[in-house]
């Protein structure tokens, strides 16, 4: 079988997200990865490099600079005349691009898979994560998203992958790139953080939130992460929202302060490593899944923490 | 202009799912169902639309059982106009579910479909993207906020990084995050109002689609339970604890 494998990318770095998609795509076949941008050359030299990667398909189109959907699917879609699976990974890019990639080539979606069983069957999260099915695809095409934190992240060298040239389908006219705001931060991306702190309703605002939290995420070297009470509340941006449908992370720790555990909440952060839980009530639903809890006042407990780890 | 707006009935969200012994799927049996969240701040949304004088009609449809007439009925009480059921008994994949909106698209002639980014049972995240690839419209998904001006609709997205906007001809489709608006409640005079509105029923077979499925769910099965740890005293011994794990 010959995969497919959409590289997550912001036209100089290829992202970590492409890396466990590597690894799902080499249990299906060979793999082959695609890189969709504008002057992107350098991450098709990156992708090239993943060990396990056999070809590197780059389109380098200035109609792709922001990947817009409306002309990335049609690109992938004629690519799968000589592929038989196109993976992307579950991150807002590969959610946006992949299923309007299915409906081109009349195949139901295999969303946000956490294993591959065998060519035509996996295992999938439903109902936040409450329950894993079981599924068997009978399209002849398979279109998958990837969920990161259950496939392990395949080697940035070692492979010595061939670089092909491959031209879209230019402009759609459908749709137009306007502006973007994206936090630059110094903090390692939730999805790639060993440790993360992560903030609920209970901070009450967003100063209190920066106060209390930035200072232990700074001293640990932690990426930042919030309920999405948290983020509904404007004490943070949306893109810090761990959750069902937010981000999905599992780093060696997570420390959730004043956050209850709502199971939307548990779907996004249960399968990391250890599990931290500060929060006033003992009764929080958090403790059900906490390694280590504290029944404290945040306010007291994380300065404290902050000045003792 | 007109606004189609799906919704699905789904498990409510405060309801913990459980898992049937014989792995056939989650028990649905006397459990309380509800609007799929996201699909109630789509119907918000094309109220707002409306309210602000950008559009004139609100179509809810729905694509299930018998028993989704009351989501609808719970669409038309916040303030959509009319409402169509498709009705059927199979669980339909959102290929197919596309597929039926495709075809009530090319009847009714929307300029906007706004569809919530996904639905908490199956958790798919698809059906919007597959509409507008199947009407060859723009997309913007997980839309924060929309301003529609003349003949384009700007969505600014919620992003991995953070937000992005975009621009779209209409028609075009749009998907809906959680922070694009906060849904009402329906009053109770909506509520009686709603039984009046007009609901069409149709099949699958009014419109000539093909919903069998792709997929075939040969089991489901409770995930790993986590163990709840221990509670410590003070943070003395949280940091204790922490350096024991190895975690700091």
């Amino acid at each position: 079988m010959k995969t497919l494998v959409l590289v997550e990318h912001d036209n100089t770095n290829m992202k970590d997200a492409t890396l466990a998609v590597v690894t799902a795509a080499s249990q299906l076949g060979e793999v082959h990865a695609l890189v969709v941008g504008s002057g992107c050359a350098s991450v098709g030299e990156q992708a090239a490099k993943v060990a396990g990667v056999a070809t590197v398909h780059v389109a380098d189109d200035a109609a792709l600079a922001n990947q817009l959907a409306e002309n990335v699917a049609p690109l992938v879609a004629s690519l799968m005349d000589s592929h038989d699976a196109f993976l992307a990974p579950a991150t807002t890019t590969g959610k946006n691009i992949a299923p309007r990639v299915a409906a081109l080539l009349d195949v139901m979606q295999i969303s946000d898979i956490l294993s591959v069983e065998s060519e035509d069957t996996f295992t999938r999260p439903i109902y936040a994560g409450n329950a894993i099915a079981t599924v068997k695809s009978s399209d002849a095409k398979k279109v998958i998203t990837v969920r990161g934190t259950a496939f392990d992240k395949a080697a940035t060298e070692g492979g010595s992958g061939t670089i092909e040239g491959v031209t879209g389908a230019g402009e759609s006219g459908l749709s137009s790139f306007v502006s973007e705001e994206i936090a630059k931060s110094e903090r390692p991306e939730l999805t790639s953080a060993k440790i993360i702190v992560s903030g609920g309703r209970a901070l009450g605002s967003s100063e209190k939130f920066e106060e209390v939290i930035t200072p232990l995420a700074d001293k640990l070297g932690a990426g930042i992460g919030a309920s999405r009470a948290a983020v509904d509340a404007g004490y943070v941006p949306n893109d810090y929202q761990v959750g069902q449908t937010g981000k999905i992370v599992a780093p060696e720790v997570y420390i959730a302060i004043g956050i209850s555990g709502a199971i939307q909440h548990l779907a996004g952060m249960k399968d990391s490593k250890v599990i931290v839980a500060i929060n006033k009530d003992e009764d929080a639903p958090i403790f059900q899944v906490a390694d280590i809890g504290l029944v404290a006042d945040l306010f007291n407990a994380v300065p404290e923490l902050t000045e003792k780890v | 202009m007109k606004i189609l707006v799906p919704v699905k009935r789904v498990i409510d969200y405060n309801v913990k799912p459980r898992v049937k012994s014989d792995g056939s799927g989650v028990d649905l049996a006397n459990v309380k169902m509800s609007m799929n969240p996201f699909d109630e701040i789509s119907v918000e949304e094309a109220i707002r639309l409306k309210e602000a004088g950008k559009a004139e009609e609100i179509i809810a449809v729905s694509v299930g059982p018998q028993k989704a007439q009351e989501t609808l009925r719970t669409a038309l009480a916040m303030g959509a106009d009319r409402a169509i059921l498709v009705m059927t008994d199979d669980e339909v994949e959102p290929l197919g579910v596309a597929k039926i909106l495709a075809k009530i698209v090319e009847e009714e002639a929307p300029k906007l479909v706004i569809c919530g980014k996904q639905a908490i049972d199956d958790d798919s995240n698809q059906t919007g993207q597959m509409l507008a690839a199947l009407l060859g419209w723009g997309q913007g998904t997980f839309a924060n906020t929309v301003a529609i001006d003349g003949d384009s609709i700007e969505v600014k997205r919620e992003i991995d990084g953070g937000l992005q906007t975009v621009k779209l001809n209409l028609p075009a489709v749009v998907t809906t995050d959680l922070r694009l608006n906060e849904p009402r409640y329906a009053s109770l005079p909506n509520i009686m109002k709603a039984k009046k509105k007009p609901m069409d029923e149709k099949t699958p077979a009014d419109y000539g689609v093909d919903i069998s499925p792709r997929l075939t769910t040969t089991n489901v099965t409770e995930p790993p339970v986590r163990q709840a740890g221990e509670k410590v005293e003070d943070v003395d011994a949280l940091v204790a604890k922490l350096k024991a794990v190895g975690a700091i």
